[in-house]
């Protein structure tokens, strides 16, 4: 069998076409293109693969089966680890876990793992949950806060070992980051929804509208009968720079910014009736994922010209390597080694951004090498919209109304990172809520890791009192 | 979804609802609020809460019409239902360290202030009232409040009820008259509260004011709602939406709260009959 070292290419929207609609801009493979790739995989006796996946998808196993046109058994395969392979096929940073420890990346481009992933995900969007896989209700309530891919996990499994789950979200639309933050170019938001359908088919419970630490507290659903909580509320929190000029009207967190266009859809202004600014020359401050989505955001919404200002080089930034591509063919500008230090305003608008030009000088802890200023460098560039995209921190509304329940120092849910127990009786966490901002297929692994952990400690629960039950009647 | 239970218009355009929402009611404070959402493509908007009742659940609000919104809201009636409405939001006033207190409403500002008078007097606090608007018809809750302060004055900018004129003239009177007040709360306009601020820092009146700048979330996940408070930024829906009077940077709130004026007059335009737009 010959090698072939180049990945079957997945076909895109045309980036002069695609920079002006929010339609999906990767088209995933047809079933010629799936095999063609599925046909590259070595089926390694010791796959790296897998071990570089955080949920360890049995990946050579679900290939050989596409490959053998078993596409249920394929699906059936990843869907043992990953509840989720449409959403993870498209976001995951592929480059970094899986597709880098593949053998074939040593010597050309490693198998396209995600867009496989992807194609076999998709196949199954629109079959229901088999009942079959929903066990009969074993009578006890768990409650699950926040509706991020973290709890959609630990929902679903919690509901197949029997529970009746309770999902609350602030928010008036479930999904967490994937539903707010990721536009629908990226990851088409009926997708999304068809998943929560899914779960919906289990038998989990959506509560919309309900604010963990406001509207009720972790105590009060514990009093109200739920055995076990799991919280997973992401970390939503965003920060700021902390320079001049940042409460000019035309300064966004990148946060409001994407929930404006893609929870309340203001890209569909006046239809829609929340309103965002659209900016036509926009400054996007930081080099991640939220960073990427916002700037090709605001080139959708008729920007002129978008920078994405980072203050260390290409090959620091964060963002999955597919975006920062697909951003740059899309016109993007990526102004590297600059820094902000000031937003610049006239009559209370944004009017201009004053940065300062980095060198990288020695490792930090990151091990990423640190960015250091150039004395003198200042310069102004205009600006009619600054968008901060610098990363976000867990908010502190569930923390602050549940006193028993310990924090790390940057705010995080303190947690055993086997089984997810907090430090609080029956209340398990896990995703951005503990790590701080991640990625998806960590907090699937987290909610998974979770709801197993809650299924063993409330069966073990019910064997205790079922013996102590027992004794009482001899 | 949530029903609404009862409906009154209380002057042109204010309008009086209790919503069936025994969530919010259940751990409602004085000075909280609530994000509404009226139809699948509307926004969400907040709206502070102005009475609740816990076993009967149900919680009420009072809103008048300015926007698209609240104007989609107005013509819902008894039985029909908001889509969304979540909460209680942000802190509850902090009410109970008071001896004598003078409350300052301004046009449907007065709503938030009535479960805070009415907090406090039945507290045991010497409560004081300055209701002020436009004209008599826009003076709201007057006979509620009275029920539940020791005095009730009231200003109107054609004095058509009381003083012609505006609250601070009668807040100015009232302290160069001798009376001791040991903090202010204002709750109104912006223009307004400002005013009033100016005055009790001369006064040396420890004051709180109540900001309802424009809000997404309401949860502190957008930063949207960011006032400047003693020169450090603050999220009215987590910190607030209570501040200092005296700390707070009102020619910034006021610049922010313009901030789409341009797409409301836009849309506005393409959401009249034959132009095109989308009524519903
Ligand atoms: C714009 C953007 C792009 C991203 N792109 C990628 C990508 O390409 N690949 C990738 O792997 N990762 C990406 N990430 C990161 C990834 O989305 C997150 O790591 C992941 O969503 C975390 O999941 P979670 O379930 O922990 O939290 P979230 O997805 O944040 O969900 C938390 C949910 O909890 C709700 N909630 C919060 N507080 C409360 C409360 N008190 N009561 C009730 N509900 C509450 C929230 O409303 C939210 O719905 C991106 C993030 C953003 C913001
Ligand atoms: S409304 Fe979004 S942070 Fe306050």
């Amino acid at each position: 069998m010959s090698v072939t070292y180049a990945k079957t290419p997945m076909r895109v929207q045309d980036p002069a076409v695609r920079r002006n609609n929010f339609d999906e801009v990767a088209l995933g493979y047809t079933l010629d293109e799936a095999m063609a790739e599925a046909g590259r995989c070595l089926q390694c006796k010791k796959p790296m693969c897998v071990a570089g996946c955080p949920v360890n998808v049995q990946i050579p196993a679900f290939i050989k089966a596409l490959t053998k046109g078993e596409f249920e058994s394929a699906y059936n395969i990843i869907n043992e680890t990953n509840n989720l392979p449409s959403i993870c096929g498209r976001v995951c940073p592929q480059e970094e876990q899986c597709e880098k420890q593949c053998i074939l990346s040593k010597k050309g481009e490693g198998i396209a793992i995600g867009r496989l992933e992807r194609f076999v995900g998709d196949g199954f969007l629109d079959n229901e949950e088999p009942a079959n896989r929903a066990l009969p209700s074993n009578g006890q309530k768990v409650a699950v806060v926040g509706s991020g891919p973290a709890g959609l996990t630990a929902a679903a499994d919690l509901a197949k070992f029997g529970y009746e789950v309770t999902v609350f979200e602030a928010f008036h639309e479930p999904g967490g980051v994937l539903i707010y933050g990721i536009p629908e170019f990226r990851l088409p938001k009926a997708l999304v929804k068809k998943e929560i359908s899914k779960l919906k088919a289990l038998g989990v419970r959506f509560l919309t509208n309900v604010i963990i630490g406001k509207t009720l507290t972790v105590d009060d659903l514990l009093e109200d009968g739920y055995s076990a909580v799991f919280i997973g509320s992401g970390a939503g929190l965003p920060r700021f720079l902390d320079i001049p000029g940042e409460n000019l009207n035309g300064v966004y967190s990148a946060n409001e910014y994407l929930t404006r266009i893609n929870l309340m859809k203001a890209y569909d202004f006046p239809h829609s009736h929340t309103p965002v600014k659209h900016g036509r020359k926009v400054a996007v401050i930081g080099g991640g994922n939220v960073a990427m989505d916002a700037a090709r955001c605001a080139l959708r919404l008729g920007a002129e010209e978008v920078h994405i200002i980072y203050r260390r080089s290409m090959e620091e930034m964060p963002a999955r390597a597919e975006e920062v591509k697909h951003a740059r063919e899309e016109g993007i500008i990526f102004d590297i080694l600059t820094n902000p230090i000031e937003i610049l305003g006239q009559d209370g608008w944004v009017k201009g951004l004053r940065c300062v030009k980095m060198e990288l000088g020695e490792p930090d802890e990151s091990g990423r090498r640190k960015p250091v200023e150039i004395k003198g460098s200042e310069f102004d560039t205009d600006f009619d919209m600054v968008i901060i995209a610098i990363g976000t921190s867990p908010n502190p509304l569930i923390t602050a109304s549940t006193p028993d329940l310990k924090t790390t120092r940057f705010g995080g849910i303190m947690v055993d990172e086997a089984t997810g127990a907090t430090s609080k009786e029956g209340v398990y966490a896990g995703g951005d809520a503990v790590t701080g901002a991640a990625t998806v297929i960590q907090a699937m692994g987290a909610g998974k890791r979770a709801a197993l952990a809650i299924h063993r400690k409330l069966s073990e629960k019910a064997c205790i009192n079922f013996a102590v039950n027992l004794n009482a009647a001899k | 979804m949530y029903k609404i239970i009862e409906k009154r218009t209380l002057a042109p355009g204010v309008h009086f609802m209790r919503v069936d929402a025994p969530l919010v009611a259940r751990s409602a404070m004085p000075g909280q609020f609530i994000i509404l959402r009226v139809l699948e493509e509307g926004e969400r908007i907040p709206l502070t809460i102005a009475d609740y009742d816990r076993t009967e659940g149900w919680v009420t609000i009072i809103f008048q019409e300015v926007g698209h919104t609240t104007g989609l809201l107005a013509e819902l009636g008894i039985g029909d239902h908001i889509l969304d409405f979540a909460g209680p939001l942000g802190r509850a006033s902090e009410l109970d360290r008071y001896s004598r207190v003078l409350c300052i409403g301004g046009g449907v500002g007065t709503a938030p202030l009535y479960p805070q008078i009415k907090h406090m007097h039945e507290a045991g606090t010497e409560v004081d009232v300055i209701l002020g608007a436009r004209s008599r018809d826009y003076i709201l809750l007057a006979d509620e409040i009275r029920r539940c302060c020791s005095r009730l004055y009231i200003a109107t900018d054609d004095g058509s009820l009381g003083h012609k004129g505006f609250v601070t003239d009668l807040l100015k009177e009232l302290v160069s008259g001798g009376e001791r007040y040991d903090h202010v709360i204002a709750i109104g306009p912006l223009v307004m509260m400002k005013a009033v601020s100016a005055l009790t820092r001369e006064f040396m009146i420890p004051t709180t004011v109540s900001m309802n700048p424009i809000m997404v979330d309401g949860t502190g996940m957008c930063g949207g709602c960011r006032v400047t408070v003693g020169g450090k930024t603050r999220y009215a829906c987590v910190d607030g939406p209570d501040f200092d009077g005296h700390l707070v940077d009102f020619d910034e709130a006021m610049r922010r709260q313009q901030m789409y004026r341009q797409e409301e007059k836009e849309s506005h335009i393409c959401r009249l009959p034959g132009m095109g737009g989308q009524v519903r």
